[in-house]
């Protein structure tokens, strides 16, 4: 971002300090294993152009930030990921949340609902309830949001494999509060290909599943406009164990994926581009972790403007929420926890994201108690009101440390796409293996960092106490699953059977051809066929998915 | 030579964080361990069925999804069907440690939380079994 000249001049003097430093060395020594360069200088910024590499906020390529004044204007969005139990229970939760000042909701299904089993099914022992909300039809969907104004609130919903079913239940739930789709607001994540490498709630074989989400992009465009169509998961790759870079690189490469599919069933890229949102993670090295959100935005600008030609500048923006690390709380001395995310969220911010969920301090024991998701709340609002950050637009812009590592990341990531291009794309790479390999390489080399104690914990590998945890966790009622079933045993008894054998005979049979599935769910919805009914269809034409075992 | 120890590393339920399964499987196999490992989503009748097949003396079930005190008692069902009441089982994953004692009590040997060192799962089993 220096002129030539002034680098040229520069050059000299950075030389004779560094040398003058490492001379000294052997009297200061520095400590081992530090992620960085010791100091950044113009010279690491590099004679980039400032305009074409850093710019504007609002202008392409977007590095500083997608909006003009950020959040001067409007704050972030503040969506905590929250569900379990019961919908009544659920339903609680939001008003809850919504009334502490919580501005967007994000549903955590629980995992029978996320892999379209019903609640009685002999796969869902155990598991109903426990990790989200339990939905297994329309009534549930309907108790879900009793009372909360769905042309009001946007909803985030959490759901991969299934979900164009969720999505016609969500239509069909809004329909009986007279809530037109057109009026609806909300994401749901719908990005299959990072179940079968990083979170593992898959369904069906990679064919049927992009075409579902190809489904559900010409619907949501044509139906829902202000509804994002997807939510690429960067956040679920990093979790698994993956660097800074090869999270930016996987979620793009299953993004291009998607966009490829799109736009091969006839779809105009810019008709549905700007509808497609992003999830990260924010782990733990503040710089880095703001770095790698401005080079994710330069980075997809770029792809989209040079590898699909996308004219509008909403289809080159890369919108995103972002969601703390998971992975990086400790269960030991839980209260620490509350400080990691704390910087995790400022990462977030100085990053620039359109939302953001903050983890509890009890995520790495259980489910967060009423007090511990008030407290991840207040976290954000502390940050939005009192710590001045929300006042300037990308602040750290400029720095030549975050610049150069601004550089190095898109650099890094960039090369990783072209590795998995030469694969033949993220399908063929993923069916290969070799995301997979990659992500736990990585994870292994992580989880021996800090078994050697290169990489220090605070409370695990060092500054450990003796402790014991204290008693006050969320637990699930273990009658819950009981209690599903006998909803839904009670609903199968009373809605016209003939409807669901009809309307499931329909979904079949476009599932079996190639028309849009999208209107044959939602009136599938209607009848309160259920998730496990509808996707047991889907299973009977489509398929399983097969993984391997390998570690 | 003394005959390696053969582990099961099983991922039971519907749960798909299967990022700590992997790392203990790998360092039991870097440590000499004879590793087995199932995949996700496996039943316990399926993962007991694979310990006789496999002649394993371990098993350890990697939980993250709450489900565990469902999911033991079953597996210990399904072993104790197949007479492989001596197999050491283990845990690891999210799991209260409220829930620890009652989990002992049926029989499971040692739960492992989040910020294990794989040296100390690597330790227990050898302690346990490398008579």
């Amino acid at each position: 971002m220096t002129d030539t000249d002034t680098l040229l001049e520069l050059e000299p003097a950075v030389r004779a300090w560094e040398a003058e430093t490492e001379a000294a060395l052997a009297k200061r020594p520095e400590r081992a294993n530090l992620a960085f360069k010791r100091l950044y200088t113009p010279l690491d910024a590099g004679p980039g152009s400032y305009l074409d590499d850093v710019g504007f906020p609002g202008r392409y390529p977007f590095t500083r930030g997608v909006q003009p004044t950020m959040y001067r204007g409007r704050l972030w969005t503040m969506r905590q990921y929250s569900g379990f139990a019961t919908a009544e229970e659920s339903n609680a939760r939001y008003k809850y949340l919504l009334a502490q000042g919580q501005t967007g909701l994000s549903v955590a299904f629980d995992l029978p609902t996320q892999i379209g089993y019903d609640s009685d099914d002999a796969f869902a022992a155990g598991e109903v309830g426990k990790v989200g909300v339990a939905v297994d039809s329309l009534a549930d969907m309907e108790a879900l949001f009793e009372g909360i104004p769905l042309d009001k609130v946007s909803t985030s919903m959490t759901i991969n494999a299934p979900a164009a079913v969720l999505l016609a239940m969500y239509v069909a739930a809004a329909e009986r509060q007279g809530v037109k789709p057109g009026q609806l607001a909300g994401t749901i994540q719908n990005d299959i290909l990072k179940e079968y490498v990083a979170r593992g709630t898959y369904i069906f074989p990679p064919a049927p599943s992009m075409r579902l989400i190809t489904d559900t992009f010409a619907y949501c465009a044509k139906e829902i406009p202000r509804w994002n169509l997807i939510s690429v998961g960067a956040y679920h790759i990093r979790e698994a164990g993956s660097d800074a870079a090869q999270e930016v690189a996987f979620a793009f490469a299953n993004a291009i994926a998607y966009i490829e599919a799109a736009v091969t069933a006839g779809l105009d890229v810019d008709a549905f581009a700007p509808a497609i949102s992003w999830i990260f993670t924010a782990d733990l090295n503040l710089l880095e972790e703001v770095a790698k959100f401005r080079a994710a935005r330069r980075l997809w600008a770029r792809l989209m403007k040079e590898r699909f030609g996308a004219k509008n500048p909403k289809s080159q923006m890369l919108r995103f929420h972002v969601h703390t690390s998971g992975s990086a709380l400790t269960s030991q001395q839980p209260d620490n926890n509350v400080v990691r995310i704390a910087w995790q969220a400022i990462a977030a911010i100085l990053g620039g994201a359109q939302s953001l969920a903050t983890c509890a301090k009890d995520e790495a024991i259980a489910l967060p108690t009423e007090d511990s998701a008030r407290l991840a709340l207040r976290t954000q609002q502390l940050i939005a009101y009192e710590s001045g950050l929300a006042d300037v637009v990308d602040p750290l812009g400029g720095a030549w440390c975050i610049e150069a590592l601004t550089d190095k990341i898109e650099a890094a990531a960039a090369a990783h796409i072209a590795r998995i291009d030469a694969l033949g794309g993220a399908v063929a790479a993923i069916e290969g293996g070799y995301i997979q390999r990659e992500i736990a390489e990585s994870a292994f080399a992580r989880q021996r960092a800090v078994e050697t104690g290169e990489q220090v914990k605070v409370g695990v590998n060092r500054f450990a106490v003796e402790e014991t945890q204290g008693g006050d966790y969320l637990t699930v009622d273990p009658a819950v699953g009981a209690r599903q079933c006998e909803h839904l045993a009670a609903l199968k008894a009373r809605r016209d059977a003939a409807a669901v054998t009809a309307a499931l005979a329909e979904v079949e049979r476009v599932a079996k051809g190639g028309d849009n599935l999208m209107p044959s769910l939602i009136a599938a919805a209607r009848t309160y066929a259920t998730l496990g009914e509808i996707c047991g269809v889907l299973r009977g034409v489509f398929g399983e998915y097969q993984p391997s075992a390998e570690f | 030579m003394m005959k390696p120890i053969r582990v099961l590393v099983a991922k039971p339920g519907l749960d798909g964080h299967d990022r700590g399964a992997k790392v203990v499987a790998r360092a039991l196999r870097d440590a000499g361990f004879e590793v087995i490992y199932t995949g996700l989503r496996q039943p316990p009748e399926r993962i007991a069925e694979v310990a006789l097949q496999e002649d394993v003396d371990a098993i350890g079930l990697s939980l993250l999804s709450g489900a565990h005190n469902t999911i033991f008692p079953r597996l210990f069902a399904e072993l104790h069907a197949r007479e492989l009441d001596d197999l050491l089982v283990f845990g690891g994953g999210v799991i209260p440690e409220g829930d620890v004692p009652g989990l002992k009590a049926m029989g499971v040997a040692e739960v492992f939380g989040p910020g294990t060192p794989t040296a100390a799962v690597i330790d227990f089993l050898k302690g346990r079994l490398a008579a």
